[in-house]
């Protein structure tokens, strides 16, 4: 099955962080993503823009109403996903909490709809 | 042999098959593609076809596997008539492939995966309160509205929960199996909380009459060793096992000749199964050794305790209060909390006892709740406010279901027009 990690977490979190820390951040995600793709269980992966840069987008009476911000003010936000190849969701909550995001965030593990041929 | 004994022996037999594998025959449908649902209907659809099948044709040798075969062909035809959105060409794949192994060794034995099954509806991802309920549901067959009874919850709701939760375990892929040793306790606890619930709707009918609610305890105590059996480092499992067979033990006494409700404290130690009783003994004390205490050890250690009372004659009240506040401290139950004051009214009378009641203003659940008020009324005779007992028997009464128990309470309350005059 494939399962989408989304990666919730204060995204003010990265900018008070001291040069080192960030360094070390940065390292954790990027072993991580390597330990995914060794295991072949990386289908995709992405880190987002802050929320700042946000546009949503909504289609009324074929008008579209652009408007600024994310769809969704909440303490956390959505920082960055991980697509992956997963047995089950035991195998699937297993990623999520090695992810270093479980650490200073949280992470919705949501199995993706898998359509028919 | 007429069509009529014909199909009373159909019935019967699929009745008896219904009772000893239904849950192994959904844990054995579902554990590969983790379609609980879809197992439980084709299942029911194949006992359907039984119940027509083998009237006419006589009963198979081996019902299990003639009822795995049909519902196999009715899951096989469902994942076609369903095949659009979520059910996918590899998912029916794995349908018929795993289905080909069960049925080539349907003859000789169909593995038993219920405990499996029960983990996967003990799972953290399902929401804690419906994983008693659908333990219950999918491996004992009950249906929604008798679980929604035992569970105080409208049938509906009941309902509605149990399908989302089956859904869940689909969708999110929750897994069929026996977690690590880690993560075991936790989980277990679900387990045994449903094995439990299944043992206590099985003890509402004391003399073993009814045999779907016999059965239910039986079976409650087949999944209680199972569990046991399979987990013997873990102190809870073989703590429930001991709980539940001090009940059970019991149950001979629980009516007199005619049927009549008695209560512990009046019941003939003779009586008792002092087999049980004693593979209780050995269970409890065993888990005690294990180091590791937990609601229903006490529980089982309160149970021993009012059986060496009523063989011995002799109680260790401060003991017993001591346990009982152990387990409250565990599981602030105002269960728990009421029969603490029986044990209470032994020690330091029963002013005390009452005082220590819960307070119903407080959890107006109890307004509602029988042994609350029995509990009451009896700390009140005891305490010689007699009018007030009259009243709080009068609202036991009033919620009583079991005939022999309300006949029990209705006694006790005549009993109080002599004390008075």
């Amino acid at each position: 099955m494939q399962y989408l990690l989304l990666l919730y977490a204060n995204e003010h979190g990265w900018d008070s962080l001291t040069p080192a820390q960030q360094q070390q951040g940065a390292a954790a995600y990027k072993a991580y993503t390597e330990a995914l793709q060794k295991s072949g269980a990386l289908k995709g992966s992405n880190r987002l823009q802050p929320t700042s840069t946000a546009t949503t987008v909504r289609n009324e009476n074929g008008k579209a109403q652009v408007l600024d911000g994310p769809y969704a003010d909440s303490k956390e936000q959505l920082g960055g996903y991980y697509l992956i190849e997963a047995a089950d969701l035991d195998a699937a909550i297993a990623w999520a909490n090695r992810c270093p995001g479980a650490g200073h965030g949280t992470i919705e593990v949501r199995p993706v709809w898998e359509m028919s041929a | 042999m007429s069509p009529h004994e014909g199909g009373a022996q159909a019935r019967s037999t699929a009745d008896a098959v219904a009772r000893r594998s239904y849950g192994k025959l959904v844990a054995f449908l579902s554990a590969r593609t983790r379609d609980v649902a879809a197992a439980e209907d084709a299942l029911s659809e194949a006992f359907a076809s039984a119940l027509t099948d083998w009237p006419r044709n006589g009963c198979p040798s081996n019902p299990e596997a003639w009822l795995l075969l049909v519902a196999r062909r009715k899951l096989i035809d469902l994942g076609r008539r369903q095949r659009s959105g979520e059910i996918a060409a590899e998912d029916l794949r794995v349908l018929t492939e795993g289905l080909d192994a069960a049925s080539a060794d349907a003859d000789t034995a169909i593995p038993d995966q219920r405990l499996a099954l029960m983990f996967a509806c003990a799972h953290p991802a399902i929401d804690p309160g419906i994983r008693s309920p659908l333990i219950l549901q999918v491996v004992l067959g009950l249906d929604a509205a008798s679980i929604a009874s035992a569970f105080l919850m409208s049938p509906a709701a009941m309902s509605k929960r149990l399908v989302r939760a089956k859904d869940k375990i689909r969708q999110a892929g929750v897994p069929f199996r026996i977690p690590e040793r880690e993560e075991l306790a936790d989980r277990l606890e679900y387990v045994l909380d449903a094995i439990y619930a299944a043992f206590a709707e099985g003890w509402v009918d004391p003399t073993g009459a009814d045999v779907a609610r016999r059965d239910l305890a039986e079976e409650a105590l087949f999944l209680g060793r199972l569990v046991a059996g399979l987990l013997p480092a873990t102190a809870e499992a073989p703590g429930l096992l001991a709980l539940m067979l001090y009940a059970e033990a019991r149950r001979p006494a629980r009516r007199n000749a005619d049927g009549e409700y008695v209560p512990l404290a009046e019941q003939d130690p003779e009586r008792w199964d002092g087999r049980m009783i004693d593979e209780a003994e050995e269970l409890l004390r065993r888990a005690s050794a294990l180091g590791d205490v937990g609601r229903y050890q006490l529980e089982a250690a309160l149970q021993s305790a009012h059986v060496d009372h009523r063989r011995s004659g002799r109680a260790d009240w401060p003991a017993i209060v001591g346990l009982y506040d152990a387990l409250f401290e565990l599981t602030r139950s105002p269960v728990v909390a009421i029969n603490r004051t029986l044990a209470v009214a032994e020690l330091h009378g029963p002013n005390a006892a009452l005082a220590a009641l819960p307070d119903s203003a407080s959890d107006t659940r109890l307004l509602e709740y029988q042994p609350y008020w029995a509990a009451r009324a009896e700390l009140l005779t005891r305490a010689a406010r007699y009018a007030e007992a009259h009243d709080a028997y009068e609202v036991a009464i009033g919620l009583e279901r079991d005939p022999a128990v309300r006949g029990f309470l209705q006694r006790r309350q005549a009993t109080l027009s002599v004390q008075k005059s």
